[in-house]
């Protein structure tokens, strides 16, 4: 199978990273860090799963993290209103599914392409969450959940596990069911999907919502790791996301591309960043390294193709 | 001037020219005639650079010349008029007429006074009243085909081509086109004009060159014949052996279209197709027959009239109820509408019977291997991408792709478009086979051999209308393309 190549690649290299950095890095390969290299991607790993269906279907969502930093303003302002804790949990999905809904219906009923309408909402979600909360900070949340996301079982962090399980289930959908062929179809030519009875419009939609309501999810996972509910979180997280899912082999062209290959991915940048951490680098160089990453991932298949493909006269 | 020495060009393995030879001369308006397929924009495209022919030679004023591209041609002095101009809509007409070669002052700058005296200096040659500073956007289509003509002028273009122009035009344009088209030929230049339309190439032009399955026919003077001379130039062959519609009883009413309209596109258009008949959709490129087909598919929507599919009416605006009521469309476009080239040959049958949950990759498999047999298709993967299969091997994909379904209808748009003869010969064989089955058939095709040999009814549209529908024992090549020209009802 050539698409699955460069998974493969992904994977050699995560393979690579991790022996260098376990026999090269002091403090590496300890229990407590592996825990925290896997807690550190979460709310990233979230929303690549949901990244990877928007993009596969030729379509991209650069506001999630502006979608998480309003539900976290949510979060914050109806607790600091009072509201239980049980409540307020759904009600930010809801935020996060309902930013998506528009996202959707300007993509797909205005027929707007979505890197305009995203970068569109990607400013207007953050503003709204500083509306909201301002540049105060709700930190007062209660324990029971907070130490609940960074629990661990073993070296596992309750977090991942979550994670794991949802993975599994976007692999199932992509893969494996009538929807997933339906996406993978529409993301590589719409017409035909639609000459298909296919109902494009339809999918892309709940594609966006979905996307949303993950952010919504990823939101409270980072409020309760950091104790902490801010308009500002997950700041430029967006970049992070994207990087891992194109790093993963998907198509930024859509059509093309598999869930295991961007799992394989967000711990390769997982690997990387933490291993500069302990290595004591610079945050610059850090996202000096992730902007490689992303650029080599966007060039190498198309490299590749270049390099395969005879001259056309 | 310009000419043509027994050219050929081939796609693949389909002969789109074959040794033809033309003569333009200047002061003469010379007409291409011919059916769809014939190889009149092959013809063009060679003689605008963008097509270079496998054999034969192009002369200008007898030179050899070879065009590597359409910028060669321009050189050469050719310019073409299409039926869609290309020009950038943002831009005035002037900057249009200019793009590229725009005269200069010192250090670079733009001569914009000499642009504009230029261009007023063209409409006025033109005899038409243009604004040359207006933006090209808001213009008809038969004004911007002006700019178009005023910016080959300015290239001092001696052979001026002109592809389909009056397709789009009002009777009042068209005059006005052919004045100006008139004057330069006057004016020394040679024209050649396409055109579907009879009428329009007796009025305009000296000579007529008729073309028939990319070989040169006739060329004629346009004064020493008739128009049905013409349409028999266009058309005569022997019926070609290969169709083998078998006779079959039809029974009830598969598809009824009661007074179908889409505003600007068809209006009231009505039909029926019975399970076990054939019936062909002819007319010219243009007429409307793959938007009645669309429009019924749901592609499209219809602002008026009904659709029964077994005698139950039909939602408009959705291809999911049109499957679910056992309609199926193989499109026009194999290429863009009917697979997802990327897919497998396997992922583009299973497209069709997708349901929510998962997917059983053995009942995928399995259906997908049954139909690619049954179709024989000639493959070396399932798993390989559809790109790797010959076209004609494409479209048997698309087949297995809706019989799958086990359709009641089976709406077939150009069906054999661009494959090889034997294939069209098993698609032929297929298709009648499976109206003998009981499905209802409705073929819109555009090759007249194929139209009479496998339809039971022809049914023509010209100019989105329905002008004819002729049963079998009567269809003839003359009366088909008659109606289609719309000579005759």
């Amino acid at each position: 199978m050539r698409a699955n190549r460069w998974e493969t690649l992904v994977v050699a290299l995560l393979a690579a990273v991790t022996l260098a950095a376990t026999f090269g890095v002091d403090g590496f390969a300890n229990g407590s860090n592996v825990g925290f290299l896997f807690l550190d991607v979460t709310e990233i790993a979230l929303m690549a799963l949901t990244m990877t269906l928007v993009i596969v279907a030729a379509e991209i969502d650069l506001s999630v993290a502006s979608t998480l930093g309003l539900c976290c303003a949510v979060l914050g302002s109806l607790w600091n209103a009072g509201l239980p804790i049980e409540a307020i949990m759904p009600i930010c999905l809801l935020t996060g599914a309902l930013a998506g809904a528009l996202n959707g219906v300007l993509v797909t009923r205005l027929g707007l392409p979505s890197l305009a309408v995203t970068i569109g909402t990607f400013a207007l979600y953050r503003g709204l969450a500083y509306v909201i909360l301002g540049d105060q900070a709700v930190a007062d949340l209660p324990p029971a959940y907070t130490s609940l996301a960074t629990q661990a079982i073993g070296p596992i962090p309750l977090a991942t596990l979550l994670v794991a399980v949802l993975a599994i289930g976007a692999g199932i959908v992509l893969h494996r069911t009538g929807l997933g062929r339906a996406i993978v179809a529409l993301g590589s030519n719409e017409e035909a999907a639609y000459f298909a009875g296919i109902r494009v419009k339809r999918i892309k939609f709940w594609l966006f919502v979905a996307s949303g309501a993950m952010a919504g999810l990823a939101s409270l996972v980072f409020t309760f790791r950091y104790a902490s509910a801010r308009a500002d979180n997950g700041i430029g997280l967006e970049l992070a996301v994207v990087a891992a899912v194109l790093l993963g082999g998907v198509s930024i062209f859509g059509g093309r591309g598999t869930l295991p290959g961007v799992i394989a991915a967000v711990l390769l940048l997982a690997v990387v960043r933490n291993a500069l951490i302990l290595a004591d680098v610079a945050n610059e160089v850090l996202n000096f390294v992730t902007g490689l990453l992303l650029v080599a991932s966007v060039l190498a298949p198309n490299l590749k193709v270049r390099l395969e493909r005879k001259p056309v006269p | 001037m310009l000419a043509l020495r027994e050219v050929s060009k081939s796609f693949g393995a389909v002969r789109a020219l074959r040794e033809v030879s033309l003569d333009l001369v200047p002061g003469e308006a010379h007409a291409l005639a011919g059916e769809n397929g014939a190889g009149k924009s092959t013809l063009v495209k060679i003689l605008s650079g963008v097509h270079r022919p496998d054999r034969g030679t192009l002369l200008l004023d007898d030179r050899p010349i070879e065009f590597h591209g359409p910028a060669d041609a321009q050189a050469a002095g050719v310019a073409v008029i299409y039926q869609e101009p290309t020009l950038f809509p943002d831009l005035s007409v002037t900057e249009n007429i200019f793009m590229g070669r725009q005269p200069r002052r010192s250090f670079g700058r733009l001569d914009r006074r000499a642009m504009r005296t230029r261009a007023v200096e063209l409409f006025s040659r033109l005899g038409v009243p243009l604004d040359p500073d207006q933006p090209t956007r808001g213009l008809s289509i038969a004004d911007q085909q002006l700019v178009e003509i005023a910016k080959a002028l300015s290239r001092d273009a001696r052979v001026l081509v002109m592809d389909e122009p009056t397709a789009a035009l009002s009777g009042n344009e068209v005059e006005r086109l052919f004045g100006v088209a008139g004057s330069l030929r006057e004016q020394g230049c040679a024209v050649l004009f396409v055109s579907h339309r009879l009428d329009e190439m007796f009025s305009l032009c000296q000579r007529v060159t008729t073309l028939r399955d990319g070989a040169w026919v006739a060329t004629d003077v346009i004064a020493d014949i008739t128009p049905d001379d013409l349409v028999r130039r266009m058309v005569g062959r022997d019926l070609a052996t290969l169709f083998p519609k078998t006779d079959t009883s039809p029974g009830e009413v598969a598809l009824r279209v009661e007074r179908l309209t889409r505003e600007g596109v068809f209006t009231d258009v009505s039909f029926e197709v019975r399970s076990g008949e054939i019936v062909a959709l002819a007319g010219l490129v243009g007429a409307g027959r793959s938007e009645v087909a669309r429009a019924v598919f749901g592609i499209d929507r219809w602002d008026a009239g009904r659709v029964h599919v077994a005698g139950r009416p039909l939602r408009a605006g959705s291809p999911t109820a049109a499957m679910a009521a056992g309609v199926a469309l193989v499109p026009e476009d194999r290429r863009q509408q009917g697979l997802v080239m990327d897919l497998s040959i396997e992922r583009n049958i299973g497209l069709t019977g997708l349901r929510w949950g998962l997917v059983s990759r053995g009942a995928e498999r399995a259906r997908a291997t049954d139909w690619a047999i049954r179709l024989q298709v000639k493959y070396a993967h399932l798993t390989d991408a559809v790109t790797v299969l010959s076209g004609g091997n494409q479209q048997k994909v698309v087949l297995a792709k809706w019989l799958a379904r086990e359709p009641r209808v089976l709406i077939v748009d150009e069906p054999t478009r661009g494959i090889d003869v034997g294939t069209k010969a098993e698609v032929h064989r297929l298709l009648s086979e499976l109206a003998g089955q009981g499905l209802a058939v409705l073929m819109i095709s555009s090759e007249l051999p194929e139209v009479l040999g496998m339809a039971d009814r022809v049914l023509v549209m010209h100019e989105g209308r329905l002008v004819a529908d002729i049963p079998r024992a009567e269809a003839t090549e003359e009366r088909v393309l008659a109606a289609a020209t719309g000579r005759a009802a």
